[in-house]
């Protein structure tokens, strides 16, 4: 198989507009024959729903939750990037796809990022004339920030809740369009597969959550909006609700997935606090611009005060290690996330970590406080402030937090070309279930700009290029595509109910969550991954054998639901590890411990991984292959990043 | 007329409805309590009387009279209608509820406190105003002209404690519905506003205090009086 | 600690439903509510029961699926959504009594799940700002006082969970309407459809079957972010001012 990514000819700068200028169109009266089916309503399904049904296709929406307005989306925090150089203070499109090439650790396509740098500065637009509140200066103009991996103020934010603002904002464009009739919504459906006609995607089969109906929906053309597989840890920031199923039953069905192994840690988050933890929550890196994180420059004073002899705020300013500044003086609290999330592991590992499991830094706010006061920081803060509070118990305000890393977003997705087709005609992904714009490390704040540049502004042009090839004719859901994919469907679920075994899915979940951050998650080698890829087999060996899924398919059934997402989280837990042994190299979110700098920076092998890692499914339990798509470096040259 | 239906009975709508009458039915009862002072004058009950004359005799307050009992009405049906949706949009309701952790009583009771006080305005009316209207009321002569003597009737009515208590306890519910119903009012009809909410709130709060104790005050002392 | 939960168990809308009681032993301080069902349920499960269906999703306070009416209060005693809710809010050997929203508009699902589109169908009746995709004016061509943005952001914050129309006596969800009408009318981008967006949220509002604002105040004191009865006294001015001066006959 040739990887065709469609990259347009020409200057950089000029790639995305003459693309646009040279895709087939479908004419307006044409428009309302062809049916679109899109799976997830956040930003990138949201916006993306939105802006085809506007143009006058038929979208059929679909979420697994209550309602579009849940995607998690809605728990991003501190906000969105554009190149607006509204605060002149050398912003530009090109700095912004400079920024996010370096900090994905040059493994991402540089006319994909070229053009999400391009098309940020219209997101704000659009967003602004939707309503969306944004935080404004006393003059009434747009209020920026800085964020962690830039060293421009970009970010445009809504307090600590950008991404809910945003997402509303596509919520209420989405709505608009439901009740002019052109969106059809199904809510609590999840998509368990896509249906292939003549090797085209021609509609999902999904399961009504509610009644357990597994119904089929035929289309021209399905865009996979499905986000993350993060929670493949268990443990994450992600919504107890997100999988990867959609993106992996697609992903049986032919579409690559591409660079798996590349998961990003985010720095700031509450530590866990015991074997009950559900979920980890995460605390905006817009924190690290005013805190400072440290710990006890010994480790007997962190053994002091983590049996309780000591408490923070007695150790004295020489005793404390603000260890990014001390290593990083330019970037400083301020380094990327990769970076700020392994310096923690190490100084933990180290034996300095400052809470009972040892593992928690100090994120400290007790010279900020004293600069600006504590209105200042509160009025900054406030939310994340109470937050903190809430789920610790402890005032964030007298003494310092505590945050550790967690798993926050996955960079690795399926594999799509420039116009985010998978390599299934038909078959589009956008937002975090696809692979293409943020290389190994994705940049604070970019996550939203990909997600509605997606869904605004990419593929409304790119699909239209597609339909306009294909005839308007409809594919009946009576067709035996659809029966065979349905039938397939019910089989699994039959199997999974009938299995009858002694544990309960969750337990197998934290099994698998354990496995991977213990050997594919900050730091991995290739001893440990070989170790983990053999559990992984056992698991999922297990899981087939002894999963306990208690009621029927004919019920709102959420163990069933769970067993569903498990299963493809255990078949993806390997491809990850795969890919991450495969990948002898350390680049952003993947930190081979066999591949560092002396000072212990990830150390890249551009000769030999310079290249996209696509995997194309075989087989149950047969090894996946892998294609390569080369990346060429045209406008920027390959660094060490350094932040120092 | 679609328009004028469609607002007035929506829930909003309803609700102003209840506002504009309720607020009304607050203004008559401080001009009720002006008059009814009167009663405490030391005149041998001229005051009252010439005044409970004026107020039978003089043609605008009888229209507005017709207007006061035009807007109870309304104000009860009204109440009806709201109650009964109200109840209708929770069918099934909760087995513990803290209702008191996040409002306050009389919040949450006014149409049990309004239908107290619609039995005690039965009876209120019953005893004076079809009296004083349709009864034999005795008269009294103020320089020469013949008055019925109202004033007489209100006397010997509050000598009875029963009849005294049962009007003090009724001022009782007046000032709770009223400790809501004032500020609510201003509330529904889209009055609210950092610099005068909370005068609008202290005014309400006052008033549901003073009014009904001033009105309390007046069987109280008459009967008090009568003991001698 | 040791807990006694009497917990609302419903098999679906059709189901009459009632009160089963469990025990919970071991709670930690620091698990949140949702882990502590999250324990039960799975030693439900061991045992072949059905776990108790409820709704959860993010878990970090913002998504509002959460919804559960906890000692009689919707997201338990405190002003927080139910995910956020830890067990240092409770004291050993208590009961605690969980049912799910209530109100005609919201029917039951299963257990504690309730079906809350009817806030989906409220907001597309007019919950937006008609803007295509595309050729919109620079962001910064439309200046907006600082105040007016950050009272408009206040609005904006509500996570459509549904506690106010759970915590009202009348089940009213006035609240939530008025959080959206408020957001943009108090924007320069909102004026245009201002008053048609106000008759037509309100009648989506009354359609559903909501009841009526009493006042109570018991919305703002339960919403867990805060939203403010100010914006229902805007509502109901919005609304009238509409109704007064639209087109519309």
């Amino acid at each position: 198989m040739k990887l065709d990514s469609k990259i347009p000819e020409g200057p950089l700068a000029e790639k995305w507009t003459k693309h646009k200028f040279n895709q087939k169109l479908v004419n307006p009266a044409n428009k309302r024959k062809y049916d679109i089916i899109i799976v997830g309503t956040g930003l990138a399904g949201a916006s993306a729903a939105a802006s085809l049904a506007e143009l006058g296709y038929n979208v059929k929406a679909f979420c697994f939750q209550d309602s579009p307005r849940r995607a998690h989306s809605i728990a991003a925090q501190g906000g969105i990037n554009a190149a607006k150089n509204y605060r002149n203070d050398g912003d530009s499109v090109y700095r912004l796809f400079y920024d996010t090439i370096k900090g994905g650790d040059y493994r991402a396509r540089e006319a994909n990022v070229y053009r999400l740098a391009e098309v940020s500065v219209n997101i704000i637009d659009q967003c602004v004339a939707q309503g969306v509140p944004f935080a404004r200066e006393y003059g009434g103009l747009l209020d920026n920030r800085s964020f962690g991996g830039a060293q421009v103020s970009r970010t445009f934010y809504a307090r600590g809740q950008t991404g809910q603002q945003l997402l509303l904002g596509a919520y209420s464009a989405l709505s608009r369009q439901v009740s002019t009739g052109k969106v059809k919504l199904y809510t609590r459906s999840e998509m368990l597969d896509v249906v292939i006609v003549d090797g085209k995607a021609r509609g999902i089969v999904t399961r009504n959550l509610i009644t357990g109906k597994i119904e089929s929906h035929s289309a021209h053309a399905v865009v996979l909006a499905s986000g993350g597989y993060g929670n493949v840890f268990f443990l994450s920031t992600n919504a107890m609700g997100s999988n990867v199923t959609a993106a992996w039953r697609a992903h049986k069905k032919g579409a690559l997935f591409a660079n798996p192994c590349y998961t990003q840690i985010h720095p700031t988050c509450i530590p866990v606090s015991g074997d009950h933890q559900s979920k980890l929550t995460l605390m905006s890196e817009s924190l690290r611009n005013d805190g400072r994180v440290w710990v006890p420059a010994t480790k007997e004073m962190a053994e002091k005060l983590r049996k309780g002899e000591i408490k923070a705020n007695d150790i004295a300013e020489a005793d404390r290690d603000y260890y990014l500044e001390r290593r990083y003086p330019s970037f400083g609290n301020l380094v990327p996330r990769d970076v700020a999330s392994r310096n923690a592991k190490y100084v933990c590992d180290e034996g300095r970590g400052v809470n009972e499991t040892g593992e928690a830094v100090f994120l400290d706010f007790r010279d900020a406080i004293k600069r600006d006061s504590e209105d200042v920081i509160r009025a900054r803060y406030g939310n994340l402030f109470d937050m903190y509070q809430q789920i610790t118990g402890e005032n964030p305000y007298k003494v310092p937090m505590k945050i550790y890393p967690a798993v926050h977003y996955t960079m690795g997705g399926l594999w799509v070309d420039y116009n985010l087709m998978t390599n299934v005609p038909g078959l589009y992904a956008t937002g975090e279930s696809n692979f293409s714009d943020h290389g190994a490390n994705r940049l604070g704040a970019s996550a939203l700009m990909q997600g509605l540049a997606d869904g605004y502004f990419v593929l409304p042009y790119t699909i239209g290029d597609y339909l306009a090839g294909v005839p308007a004719t409809k594919v009946e859901t009576t067709a035996p595509e659809f029966q065979e994919a349905e039938k397939a469907v019910k089989e699994r679920i039959n199997t999974l109910l009938n299995i009858k075994g002694s544990k309960t899915v969750d337990h197998f979940h934290k099994r698998l969550g354990k496995i991977m951050w213990d050997y594919c998650g900050m730091a991995r080698t290739a001893e440990g991954l070989t170790k983990a890829k053999a559990m992984i087999k056992e698991l999922r060996e297990e899981f087939w054998k002894d999963v306990k899924v208690v009621g029927t398919n004919e019920e709102l059934n959420m163990s069933l639901e769970k067993a569903n997402r498990v299963a493809d989280f255990l078949e993806l837990g390997e491809l990850m590890v795969d890919d991450a042994l495969n990948r002898n190299e350390s680049c952003g979110g993947h930190f081979r411990e066999e591949y560092q700098t002396p000072e212990g920076e990830a150390l890249r092998d551009d000769d030999n991984f310079a290249y996209v890692a696509a995997w194309q499914y075989t087989g149950d339990n047969q090894p996946e292959v892998l294609h390569k798509e080369p990346l060429a470096f045209e406008n920027v040259k390959l660094t060490q990043r350094s932040y120092k | 007329m679609s328009w004028i239906t469609d607002t007035l009975t929506s829930t909003i709508g309803r609700k102003v409805l209840m506002a504009l009458t309720g607020l009304f039915l607050i203004l008559f009862l401080a001009v009720h309590l002006a008059g009814n002072l009167q009663l405490l004058m030391n005149d041998g009950g001229e005051a009252f009387n010439k005044y409970a004359y004026n107020m039978g005799h003089n043609p605008l307050i009888r229209v507005v009279s017709i207007g006061n009992f035009v807007f109870i009405l309304l104000h009860i049906v009204v109440s009806i209608l709201l109650t009964r949706r109200n109840k209708a949009a929770r069918p099934v309701g909760y087995k513990e509820s803290a209702g008191a952790s996040n409002s306050t009583w009389a919040s949450r009771n006014m149409g049990v406190l309004g239908t107290i006080i619609l039995i005690f305005l039965v009876v209120h009316l019953k005893g004076f105003w079809f009296e004083f209207k349709f009864g034999a009321v005795p008269t009294v002569d103020y320089d020469g002209v013949s008055f019925k003597n109202v004033y007489l009737i209100v006397q010997e009515a509050y000598k009875e404690l029963w009849y005294a208590l049962f009007y003090v306890v009724s001022m009782g519910f007046l000032a709770f519905h009223l400790s809501h119903g004032f500020a609510s009012a201003f509330q529904t009809l889209g009055l609210n506003h950092k610099k005068y909410s909370p005068i609008i709130s202290g005014l309400g709060k006052g008033f549901a205090i003073l009014v009904p104790l001033l009105f309390a005050l007046i069987p109280v002392i008459i009967y008090i009086k009568s003991l001698g | 600690m040791n807990l006694t939960l009497n917990v609302w168990r419903q098999k679906n809308t059709q189901d009459k439903g009632g009160f089963k009681s469990y025990q919970v032993s071991d709670v930690s301080a620091d698990m949140s509510f949702l882990e502590m069902m999250d324990v039960l349920n799975e030693k439900l499960e061991v045992q072949g029961e059905d776990p108790i269906h409820f709704d959860h999703d993010c878990r970090e306070g913002i998504c509002g699926m959460c919804s559960m009416y906890i000692n009689g209060k919707p997201h338990g005693p405190q002003q927080t959504t139910t995910c956020q809710l830890h067990m240092r809010s409770f004291k050993d050997g208590e009961t605690i009594t969980i049912e799910p929203w209530r109100a005609a508009a919201f029917p039951v699902v299963k257990d504690l799940v309730v079906d809350r589109s009817a806030f989906d169908r409220i907001i597309q009746s007019g919950g937006y700002v008609s803007v295509n995709t595309g050729g919109t004016p620079d962001a910064n061509e439309i200046p907006i006082p600082k105040k007016i943005a950050d009272e408009a952001f206040e609005s904006a914050e509500c996570i459509g969970c549904g506690a106010c129309v759970a915590a009202c006596k009348n089940a009213s969800a006035m609240l939530f309407v008025s959080a959206k009408v408020s957001q943009l009318a108090l924007l320069p981008q909102g004026q245009v459809e201002r008053k048609e967006r106000a008759e037509k949220m309100v009648a989506q509002m009354d359609a559903e079957g909501f009841g009526s604002c009493t006042n109570t105040g018991a919305c703002e004191a339960e919403c867990p972010k805060g939203i403010s009865l100010t914006n229902i006294a805007r509502l109901n001015r919005e609304y009238l001012s509409a109704k007064l001066t639209s087109e519309n006959v």
